[in-house]
Order: C-alpha cells, then sequence, then structure tokens
C-alpha cells in the first residue's frame, strides 16, 4: 500500500516539474495571475478613462492618421458582440490596439506585431451603449489614432 | 484546461489567414448574478500565435473581448503545411493551446 502511495507521488512530483516554474508560483500563489501579465500595459487595462489609459500606455498626443482604418458598421445590434477590424496601412507597424471609450475600462485589447505579421486584426468586443471606439497603432516609434462612432441599440454589460 | 479551439488557417499567395473561434466565457467581473453577487471576472489576458513554432502576434486582452473570442489576422511568409499554433492564458493562470496546419 505504501508503496503504491509512494508511486503515486512520484508520478504527481514528475507532472509537477514539468510546468515550468511559473505555474508553480501560480498554484502556491506566490504570484497572482494579475502580476503574471506581461508588464508592458500592466495597468493600462484597469484605466477608467481615455486619458489614464493614453498615460499608462506612454502614449501622449496621437497624431490622426487616414491610414489606420476601423472595419466596423455604423450600427450595432448587439453590444455583447460587436464585431471591429483594424488595419494599419503605416510602414513598420509594431502595435495595434482598440480602444472603447465609454467603456468601464477604455482599453479592450492590444496586440504586439511582429515582422511576419500583416497589420490587420479582426475582433469582436463588448460595448456597454453607443460610444466612440478608438484605433491606436504604433508605428516607426510613433502613436497614431482613428475614431468611429459605432451606435448600440442593446447594451452588452448588462446580462 | 479549457474546451478546444477552432483554427483554420488558408492560404493566399504567401499570406495566410488564420481565423481563431476560442471557448471562454469572458466574465467581465461587472455583472451580477440572481442574489445580487458579483460573478467574479474571468478572461483571457494573454494570446500568442505563432508560425511554426515562433511567435507572430502577442496580444494582451481586457475583459471587453466577447464571450467565445473571434480572431482574425495574417501572417505572412508563410506557406502549405506550416504549422499555426494558438495559445490562451486567463487571469486564472489556465492555458490551452491548440494546433492546425496551413491547408
Amino acid at each position: 500500500m505504501r508503496e503504491a502511495l509512494n508511486l503515486e507521488r512520484r508520478k504527481a512530483l514528475k507532472a509537477g516539474a514539468g510546468f515550468g516554474l511559473l505555474s508553480a508560483l501560480l498554484s502556491v500563489g506566490l504570484i497572482s495571475p494579475q502580476q503574471a501579465r506581461a508588464a508592458v500595459n500592466k495597468g493600462a487595462f484597469d484605466a477608467k478613462t481615455l486619458d489614464e489609459t493614453y498615460k499608462a500606455l506612454g502614449v501622449s498626443a496621437p497624431a490622426v492618421s487616414d491610414q489606420v482604418v476601423i472595419n466596423a458598421s455604423d450600427i450595432a445590434e448587439n453590444g455583447a458582440v460587436v464585431p471591429i477590424g483594424i488595419k494599419s496601412n503605416l510602414p513598420n507597424t509594431q502595435m495595434v490596439a482598440l480602444l472603447v471609450e465609454r467603456n468601464p475600462n477604455p482599453l479592450s485589447a492590444s496586440y504586439n506585431l511582429t515582422e511576419a505579421a500583416v497589420p490587420e486584426v479582426t475582433m469582436r468586443v463588448k460595448m456597454g451603449q453607443t460610444s466612440n471606439v478608438i484605433a491606436l497603432v504604433k508605428a516607426d516609434g510613433k502613436f497614431y489614432t482613428a475614431t468611429k462612432e459605432i451606435k448600440i441599440t442593446l447594451g452588452g454589460c448588462g446580462g | 484546461m479549457g474546451s478546444p479551439m477552432k483554427i483554420r488557417a488558408s492560404l493566399s499567395g504567401e499570406t495566410a489567414d488564420v481565423k481563431v473561434l476560442m471557448r471562454h466565457d469572458m466574465e467581465t467581473g461587472q455583472r451580477k448574478d440572481a442574489s445580487g453577487a458579483v460573478i467574479p471576472a474571468w478572461y483571457i489576458q494573454e494570446v500568442t500565435v505563432a508560425l511554426n513554432g515562433k511567435a507572430v502576434v502577442t496580444a494582451e486582452w481586457g475583459a471587453a473581448v466577447s464571450k467565445d473570442p473571434y480572431l482574425a489576422l495574417k501572417v505572412k511568409g508563410a506557406k502549405s503545411g506550416d504549422a499555426v499554433s494558438v495559445t490562451w492564458v486567463d487571469n486564472k493562470g489556465d492555458t490551452r493551446t491548440d494546433e492546425t496546419k496551413i491547408a
């Protein structure tokens, strides 16, 4: 009986070791998942206004550019699922982010792009109410934006 | 572990069209249940899309991404038979990876 238990224990240890240090620390509770998030945008996702978000991202006075295109319909029937596409025609685009101005936390998603990626992403987000959505693009070290208003006929956060 | 993702990767020229449908509740932490208690936030925080094991796009998500997230993007320099893998990590530390070959 005892030997069998030991064997089980050995297996468990073996399996545990494979997950590596990060998950080990996570499971012990030494670092919370929040802390495990990439440090780059830490805080930006918790920001409650557009200005706070820009500050947390290290963005100051981004330029409006017609090379940044938001691909979405003007009116979304269901705020829980709003399809939005962002495309950048700027050379050397490094990052694309989507902000919804009147959501509780404006920053919805940010994408770091390597050279192998085409600067064009499509996703679906929740919107609580009619709001401006902002595409924030970092290209060649500079920030550019494009804005589009999307009208919501049914809110996405009421459940 | 999470439920399996659906990944579709189709080639047009040298660019692969990658479409991913993940399964996740994506709770915002803003909703309340019938008794008025707040449903805790539970959402995907990080997504990595890799071509043949090399990361092409790394995304950070907030809770505003819709339930059962859909993501479409394009990868340059791909050819038929290449492996496209998608990995997500949620705020509870749960993670899942799925892979597909470009048709």
